[in-house]
């Protein structure tokens, strides 16, 4: 058992790195509409879901006969990213309008928000499962949809017994840097301080002249574009998605936004990676099967002991 | 109920054509209300009869033309009210929202799938075990996580049903993905004989659901269930005032698990087989939305959402497919219309439109030039 420790650890490592970035990518947008709204937009997964859609039909129309290198392969992942990163937030943007704003409207329960979010993610789930899958690539909805590869499996360098791929090292570092260019966004123009505004007072937020409705569709137009980021970066490297393919992951993304504190931007990609991991090497103990089950005690445990994340919640660190 | 009068005002946000709906509503409530003892109870027993006569073929014809109507009144139909009445326990009574429910509906099943297949037990010692497992993972599941925020409980929930439903499929005493077969009937009650025939099912699920209804109106009336009224409207007053919140909201959960055991217990008796894919996350999905749909904290409601989440799909077979689809559109568009549910309390729809009874309302909800009248009184 030790010795199988000790063999897997590390390319069960770099595993967890590249699926808790994931994680991490859409984890930002329920920290963030959480922080603004205080709402579980359970419909994210989905949001990330239809970015997985975007960017495999944008392949499919590339169609690639041979993985790409140098210039092209940046520009193919730039595109990717960008096409998924437009179609989610928009979707994001729609969803808020329908879903949610009406009720914000009447001053709703939470309770009926979040039952809201619920029918919006069954709705939207199978209205891709239906219509929408067929629809774009012309096969049944119901079916996994397979992407064309399009990024070398090469071996970049090794560290110990553990090969790092370049389409690994792509996912991290892409993670990163989008999650550094919406760390700014948030923190230094004037827009993200009208999110962190409305995130610690809204009343105040509203009295200082900040658009609360402009707030809330940005929040979502960030979010969902994070999640739109996260979708094309899993079609290179799972190369395999499906209309259901968001609630699971939906899930260990929440998991991962409360891991690192719900409402704290950096957190999420803490609570990303750190969720990642310790789903791998539990993985290793115990089999890839139950690396749910691990993912969601890991969710009851943090809620049980230090249900304000490891980080602390806040969009806005004076939030008391 | 006396609590009721303070909350009679007509809420100003009404809409439409509900309004009439509404209205005719509440003139057989107060009917209701100022009713004899003996008129209630002819009420109850015409409402018996009419549930002992429901499965007769004439009304088959139409209910069901595609499919057994007897079979059709066992499950989905039975089986979701017994479910929704146990949800409505947790969600409606004491504003907890469960996503994970079909966790102790499969507990119930899989208790008596396992304990009866490998072991041999009576079938209703089997079903009393599973209730009591239930119940017992309700208290695990809640000790913990009822202490949280309501949403977070809603996705802690979440996963429990999913590590309930992965458990099982991962661990192959309880036979693993390819389930329990040969799961033994019931033992004949008074000389009927649980067979094939689905009539003496239903006729058991009828008594289940009469049961479980009376239950679960002495609790509502009962201290507990003004403690949990408390607890929905606001949780922080109930605690000042000396109700312990804790305790009850452990309670709702632990009852309502029992509830949903029950269900599960009935449901394998039934099925003779279950695997995991019996109980999946969409089902939790599909009992909350019987429970809203039909006026969540109302029984009547309740039990009027879940016939009409079982029956329609097997009515209009035509639209099966599009089943989940029409859910999730129909609650997002209830909750943007028409929260309280179809039949609603008088006392829950008051709540639902001051923005309490159901964790507070949502941040970045200030009252703006263009919100509703309602929710700046409300917040005043």
């Amino acid at each position: 058992m030790l010795d199988d420790f000790v063999n897997q650890f590390l390319p069960s490592t770099v595993g967890g790195l590249v699926i808790g970035s994931i994680y991490a990518l859409i984890a930002l947008g329920y920290t963030m509409v959480y922080g603004v709204l205080r709402l579980i937009n359970f419909a994210h997964s989905e949001i990330f879901m239809i970015g997985t859609f975007a960017s495999l039909v944008t392949l499919l129309a590339i169609a690639p006969t041979a993985p790409f290198t140098g210039f092209a392969l940046v520009g193919v992942l730039l595109l990717l990213m960008l096409v998924s990163a437009l179609v989610s937030g928009a979707s994001a943007v729609a969803l808020e309008a329908v879903a949610y704003r009406p009720l914000r409207k009447r001053g709703a329960t939470r309770l009926a928000a979040l039952i809201s979010a619920i029918g919006a993610s069954l709705f939207l789930q199978e209205l891709f499962g239906l219509v929408v899958i067929e629809w774009l690539i012309d096969k049944p909805g119901r079916n996994q949809a397979s992407a064309p590869r399009f990024v070398a499996r090469d071996t970049l360098f090794e560290i110990g017994n553990a090969s790092v791929r370049l389409d690994q090292v792509i996912v991290v570092v892409a993670a990163i840097l989008v999650m550094v260019g919406l760390d700014r966004v948030v923190n230094k123009t004037r827009i993200g301080r009208g999110i962190r505004a409305t995130a610690q007072d809204p009343e105040a937020a509203v009295l200082m002249g900040v658009s609360i409705d402009n707030i809330v569709r940005v929040t979502f137009l960030l979010g969902g574009a994070m999640a739109g980021v996260a979708g094309s970066l899993y079609i290179m490297e799972i190369e395999n998605t499906g209309y259901l393919i968001g609630f699971v992951l939906g899930i260990k993304a929440f998991t991962a936004a409360v891991l690192g504190g719900i409402g704290n931007l950096r957190g999420a990609l803490m609570g990303g990676i750190v969720l990642g991991l310790i789903e791998n090497w539990g993985a290793i103990f115990l089999g890839s099967e139950w690396k749910d089950v691990i993912a969601f005690t890991v969710l009851v445990v943090v809620l049980m002991f230090r249900p304000t994340g490891i980080l602390g919640e806040s969009l806005q660190k004076a939030r008391a | 109920m006396k609590g009721d009068g303070v909350t009679r005002e007509e809420s100003p946000t009404k809409r439409g054509g509900f309004a009439a709906v509404g209205h005719g509503i509440d003139r057989m409530r107060d009917w209701w209300e100022n009713a004899k003892v003996w008129q209630r109870y002819l009420i109850y027993i015409a409402l018996v009869v009419g549930a002992l006569i429901l499965p007769a073929p004439a009304i088959g014809t139409f209910m069901s033309p595609g499919s057994d109507w007897t079979t059709v009144l066992v499950y989905p139909i039975g089986t979701y009210i017994l479910l929704a009445v146990g949800l409505n326990v947790v969600v409606g009574q004491a504003g907890l929202l469960d996503l994970g429910f079909v966790a102790f509906f499969a507990i119930g099943g899989y208790s008596v799938a396992y304990y009866g297949t490998q072991f041999g037990w009576n079938y209703w010692a089997t079903v009393a075990f599973g209730i009591i497992l239930a119940a017992v993972s309700g208290v695990i599941l809640g000790a913990p996580t009822l202490r949280l925020r309501g949403d977070y409980l809603a996705i802690v929930t979440l996963g429990f049903g999913e590590i309930v439903r992965i458990t099982a499929n991962n661990t192959d005493e309880i036979g693993g993905a390819r389930g329990i077969p040969g799961i033994p009937h019931p033992p004949p009650i008074f000389g009927t004989k649980f067979l094939i025939d689905p009539a003496p099912y239903y006729y058991l699920i009828v008594a289940a659901i009469v049961l479980v209804i009376i239950f679960s109106v002495r609790l509502q009336k009962s201290r507990v269930g003004r403690a949990w009224a408390a607890i929905r409207e606001d949780e922080d007053a109930a605690e000042l005032m000396g109700v312990p919140t804790f305790k009850f909201k452990l309670l709702a959960f632990a009852i309502g698990a029992m509830i949903g055991g029950l269900a599960g217990g009935i449901y394998a008796g039934k099925a003779v087989f279950i695997d995991p894919n019996t109980f999946p996350f969409i089902l939790s999905a599909t009992i909350l939305a019987a429970v809203v749909l039909g006026g969540s904290g109302n029984l009547p409601g309740v039990i009027l959402g879940a016939f009409l989440i079982g029956w329609l799909p097997e009515r209009f077979r035509d639209f099966a497919d599009y089943r989940i689809l029409i859910f999730g559109g129909v609650l997002v568009l209830m909750m943007a219309l028409r929260p309280e549910g179809l039949l609603p309390s008088r006392r829950r729809k008051a709540e639902l439109h001051e923005g309490t009874g159901g964790m507070g309302t949502m941040g970045a909800e200030v009252p703006g030039p263009d919100t509703d009248v309602s929710t700046t009184e409300a917040a005043k």
